[in-house]
């Protein structure tokens, strides 16, 4: 039998491909990375929704904070709404960024379910959403000191989600889950 | 003409070949009205260009065009806005990948990552043919064997008969 | 009881299976003739037992059995019962089904029709399609059960079939398009085979071609009226997407084309043998892949999958065994390339060449450009897509690049042939068409330099193979025709080549002149559009069989003249509530007209999409030729003799001649 080593080369394309499908099985083909991580949050001039001033990026001053996107016709705003509560209770701040909402609603909401945000950006039309590049609601984003953008999470944000991948810029809270905190770091 | 221009959002686009799978689809096959006036027909014309390049972010495989989700209807929004601002086609696509990544675009950049995706259809061509030029050159120097009468017989039959 | 019986006949359908895998194949090396005469039999036995089973589920459809899962999800007590049976196939589990049973009637079909064929080549030929039924069989027991069962909590009533399949297109359309991926299987089987028995030659390649052209003849004719499907029922006139789930089924075919024509370089003259095998297990690896690709959800598709990582994994691990053993197979028992090359630059053979490496490179391209965003996330290098722009750019120039070769192929002589005389035969037709090509596109349309370029390549390729044609039937001199001289074969391939003209012609054209225009329209008021008039006389409602129809009268005319009554609809289902567009077509030769209903705008107006799509039919009509054209080639006289002999086949006359090696 004569070997070739020519002839084993569809056999090594094909193993190649086929360790690429394999790996295929465990991606996500639907999850989508936020295209403003690293930059700084974008500037935008809107109202707060319970005092009606005029806010801009400098308002967002207590960092590392939540950015929550949220509105009343979100189904799942309502679901993790009780941990944003508990979360601002423990000390960490957060933004809301009203997103394509009636704000007399929005108000309602908060009136009704209690107010987890230290300030309530009005996007009624949802430009400031396009800007950050937000597709739907609920979406967390995480600001650090410097106010960069430095995670998103899409959907509802709870305890797991938190621990997992948010615990990082908010050490003092989970001092207890540091190895995870510096994946949180490293990753995404 | 009698009737008012609006451009009519295309979705519930499902290919053929989906019923190669048939799951649990449920797309919704009608139509989501939007009156874009125009300022000029060439601006129309960019637009169809650029709603079927740009993908919907949030969908499944679809473009702006296609898609009824609120995001495509408010990219559409955007680039209605941005065509009638005056923004060149590199502006626009530039914005959006800005906010939604390489993801949005259809059509690849060439960039470092994407060499390969562009360079690849030259680049196997070419190797073929040079690979077809070496089979051929590598091996001129051998004659071709002087045929037999009968084999001439068989190969004059043979040429007669070449159907495919 | 039904489904359960169903159930139990493809267990036993899987034993089969699992027999014709092992005992063959085991008596083809111990020339035991008694084992592999068992073959046919357990073939038939597998056909048998799918086809029972298929009918029992069709059964649970057509009675409404919603206590089985897959009825209780896609059909419905109100769906008229031609489509309560096509719905056997619109979901993951029956189409697997489908498949089997496809499988197992093309391993009848051989098992039939082989018989002329050495025992040991029919033994290993159906157990190789024994281990691909086998492994089907299984995925579709262990992972994807059709008669698994809602009890106790059978619901009242179906889910119903998504509207967009209660058409005839779905009918008829995945049947043949798994004819057409299922019938690679034997191109491959032989190839197992032969590299098995070390018999690669001319008569290897004989056997198989006739049902390599088949099967992609079917999968000519399944993409062609997937494509149709589309234009028409999907409301916006669209014809080709890209989809990933498209490109499943392109790939195989453009492999597929390669491998037709590869084949017939090994039937005429022995050579490419190695070449040939691979494209032969390269087109069915493909087939296989898509499956993979449609069922796995490791891309997006515009279909919404159910993904399930663990289907996926079962097929990527049958995936692996069956091309990676294969391939394993190749690169040991490959034959040597012959070292000396019996044939000129200027030969027939090197423009088969031409088309393999355009066919094969196109093939890849698809592959490259639907996993690359894969790729890349695999590699976490960001998230990519990649659309149709993409394709278009790198497709266009391919195929222009293919036609000029293709239209010398035909003419073209074995082994030696000189350009004077390409440039003979092919002067006329150049010139005729270079100075025709302008013109035509001019007259049918405004001047467009790619709608020319089309015509030109199309002409060159029709004028060349109609040369042909003539040269054969006036051979002879004594002035009649000598129509018996245009074999099957010879019809055949014409057919597909001027299909395929027509196919290219069709896609610049209505690329290029497509007119479309999006309308608020009230009744009475009126539009135009490539010079016809579209006037909405009335808007009614009317009820259908199991949807309520929002419908538009249109009244077409062009220079004063009625031409047509358009009545598009936009239909509501009564049972999901799903909303469906069902546009009007004015179908024609050189134009069609496309009027889809979009949703109403205030009082009694509505949103219309008026298209008119020029030539939108050559690219059907062109495919279904080339389909046809690949049916008719197995007609051919050498393919039957062999049937009907029951001999050993007599060495074919390029081996005689010493060409092959």
């Amino acid at each position: 039998m004569d070997l070739h080593a020519r002839r084993f080369i569809p056999l090594l394309g094909f193993v190649l491909l086929s360790v690429l499908l394999f790996r295929g099985l465990s991606l996500d083909p639907t999850s989508l990375p936020a295209a403003r991580l690293g930059q700084i949050f974008p500037e935008f001039a809107k109202l707060e929704l319970q005092s009606g001033d005029v806010i801009s990026v400098v308002d967002l001053n207590q960092r590392p904070a939540l950015v929550n996107v949220w509105a009343t016709w979100c189904y799942s705003c309502r679901i993790e709404h009780p941990y944003l509560l508990e979360l601002a209770k423990s000390g960490v701040p957060i933004y809301g960024l009203n997103y394509k909402d009636d704000p007399v609603k929005a108000r309602g909401w908060l009136a009704q379910l209690g107010d987890p945000y230290r300030l309530n950006i009005v996007d009624d039309e949802g430009s400031l959403g396009l800007d950050l590049g937000v597709y739907g609601a609920p979406e967390t984003y995480v600001i650090d000191r410097d106010g960069k953008i430095v995670h998103r999470h899409v959907g509802v944000l709870d305890q797991s989600v938190f621990r997992a991948d948010f615990s990082a810029w908010f050490p003092a809270l989970m001092d207890a889950q540091a190895p995870v905190a510096q994946r949180a770091l490293d990753g995404k | 003409m009698t009737a008012s221009r609006v451009v009519l959002a295309r979705h519930g686009r499902i290919s053929f070949a989906w019923s190669l799978l048939l799951w649990a689809l449920t797309p919704v096959a009608h139509a989501l009205i939007e009156t874009y006036e125009f300022s000029s027909p060439a601006l129309e014309q960019r637009y169809q260009v650029l709603s079927q390049e740009l993908r919907c972010p949030k969908c499944q495989n679809q473009n702006i065009a296609d898609s009824n989700a609120p995001i495509a209807r408010d990219l559409r929004v955007v680039l209605v806005e941005q065509l009638e601002a005056g923004q060149t086609d590199e502006q626009i696509l530039a914005f959006m990948v800005a906010r939604y990544g390489e993801f949005v675009r259809y059509r690849p950049t060439v960039d470092r990552n994407t060499a390969l995706l562009w360079w690849a259809p030259g680049l196997l061509i070419g190797a073929g043919f040079v690979a077809l030029a070496f089979h051929f050159k590598g091996r001129r120097r051998v004659a071709a064997p002087a045929l037999t009468a009968t084999e001439a017989a068989q190969l004059k039959k043979l040429m007669e008969n070449d159907s495919l | 009881m039904i489904p359960e019986l169903g159930h139990i006949s493809l267990i036993i359908a899987f034993v089969l299976a699992i027999g014709l895998t092992v005992i063959p194949f085991w008596g083809s090396f111990r020339t035991n003739v008694a084992a592999m005469n068992l073959a046919p039999s357990l073939a038939v036995g597998i056909l048998v037992f799918t086809a029972t089973a298929f009918g029992l589920l069709a059964t649970s459809f057509l009675q409404d059995d919603f206590s089985v899962a897959v009825v209780a999800a896609n059909s419905n007590s109100l769906l008229p019962p031609i489509f309560k049976f096509s719905a056997l196939w619109g979901n993951h589990e029956g189409s697997l089904l489908l498949w089997v049973l496809i499988l197992s009637t093309w391993m009848t079909a051989v098992a039939f029709l082989s018989r002329g064929l050495p025992l040991t080549m029919i033994a290993r030929v159906l157990s190789v399609m024994g281990l691909i039924a086998v492994g089907f069989l299984a995925f579709s027991l262990l992972t994807s059960n059709p008669f698994e069962r809602l009890l106790p909590n059978t619901p009242l009533d179906g889910s119903d079939l998504n509207p967009l399949l209660q058409d005839p297109g779905l009918i008829i359309h995945p049947p043949l398009l798994y004819m057409g991926y299922v019938g690679l299987s034997v191109p491959f089987a032989f190839a197992i085979a032969a590299l098995i028995g070390g018999r690669l030659d001319a008569s290897w390649a004989r056997w198989s071609r006739p049902w390599t052209n088949v099967a992609w003849g079917f999968l000519t004719l399944g993409i062609m009226l997937g494509s149709w499907w589309a234009y028409y029922e999907l409301g916006w006139g669209g014809w080709w997407f890209w989809d990933p789930v498209e490109n499943a089924s392109f790939m195989p075919w453009l492999m597929g084309t390669a491998l037709v024509h590869s084949l017939a370089v090994t039937e005429k003259r022995g050579v490419f043998r190695s070449w040939t095998v691979l494209l032969a297990i390269f087109a069915f690896s493909l087939s296989l892949l898509g499956t993979f690709l449609v069922r796995s959800g490791v891309l997006t598709s515009v279909h919404a999958f159910a993904a399930d990582p663990e289907r996926g994994l079962f097929i990527l691990v049958f995936l692996a065994l069956v091309v990676g053993g294969s391939l394993l197979l190749y690169a040991l028992r490959a034959p040597a390339v012959a070292s000396r090359v019996e044939y000129n630059v200027i030969s027939r053979e090197s423009l088969l060449m031409v088309n393999n490496l355009v066919f094969t490179v196109a093939a890849t391209i698809v592959l490259l450009g639907t996993l690359f965003p894969l790729v890349m996330d695999a590699f976490s290098l960001g998230k990519y897509s990649v659309g149709p722009p993409y394709f278009n750019a790198v497709f266009v120039p391919l195929m222009a690049l293919l036609m000029p070769f293709m239209s010398i192929g035909p003419i073209s002589r074995w082994r030696q042939d000189s350009p004077r005389r390409w440039l003979h035969e092919l002067l006329v037709p150049a010139i005729a068409m270079a100075a025709l090509a302008p013109l035509l596109s001019m007259m049918l349309f405004d001047f467009n330099l790619w709608v020319a370029l089309a015509v030109l390549l199309a002409g060159w390729v029709t004028l060349g193979v109609l040369r042909d044609v003539w040269r054969r039937l006036a051979v002879g001199g004594s002035g009649g025709l000598q129509w018996q001289r245009l074999s099957p074969s010879f019809l055949g391939m014409t057919f597909a080549h001027i299909g395929f003209a027509a196919v290219v012609l069709g896609a610049v054209v209505v690329t290029q002149h497509s007119e479309e225009q999006d309308l608020r329209m009230t009744e009475g008021q009126s539009a135009e559009l490539g010079g016809y008039r579209f006037e909405m006389t009335h808007i009614s409602q009317e009820p259908g069989a199991n949807y309520v129809a929002d419908q538009a009268t249109f009244v077409v005319s062009y220079d004063d003249k009625i031409i047509a009554t358009l009545v598009p609809e936009k239909r509501r289902y009564l049972a999901s509530g799903q909303v469906m567009t069902e546009a009007a077509i004015d179908a024609g030769i050189l134009r069609d007209l496309y009027i889809a209903l979009g949703e109403p705008i205030g009082e009694r107006a509505w949103a219309v999409r008026l298209q008119y799509k020029p030539m939108v039919r050559w690219l059907w009509i062109g495919a279904f030729l080339i389909g046809f054209g690949a049916l008719l080639t197995s007609l051919d006289r050498r393919y039957r003799v062999q049937v009907v002999s029951g001999q050993e086949p007599s060495p074919v006359k390029g081996q005689g001649l010493g060409f092959a090696r």
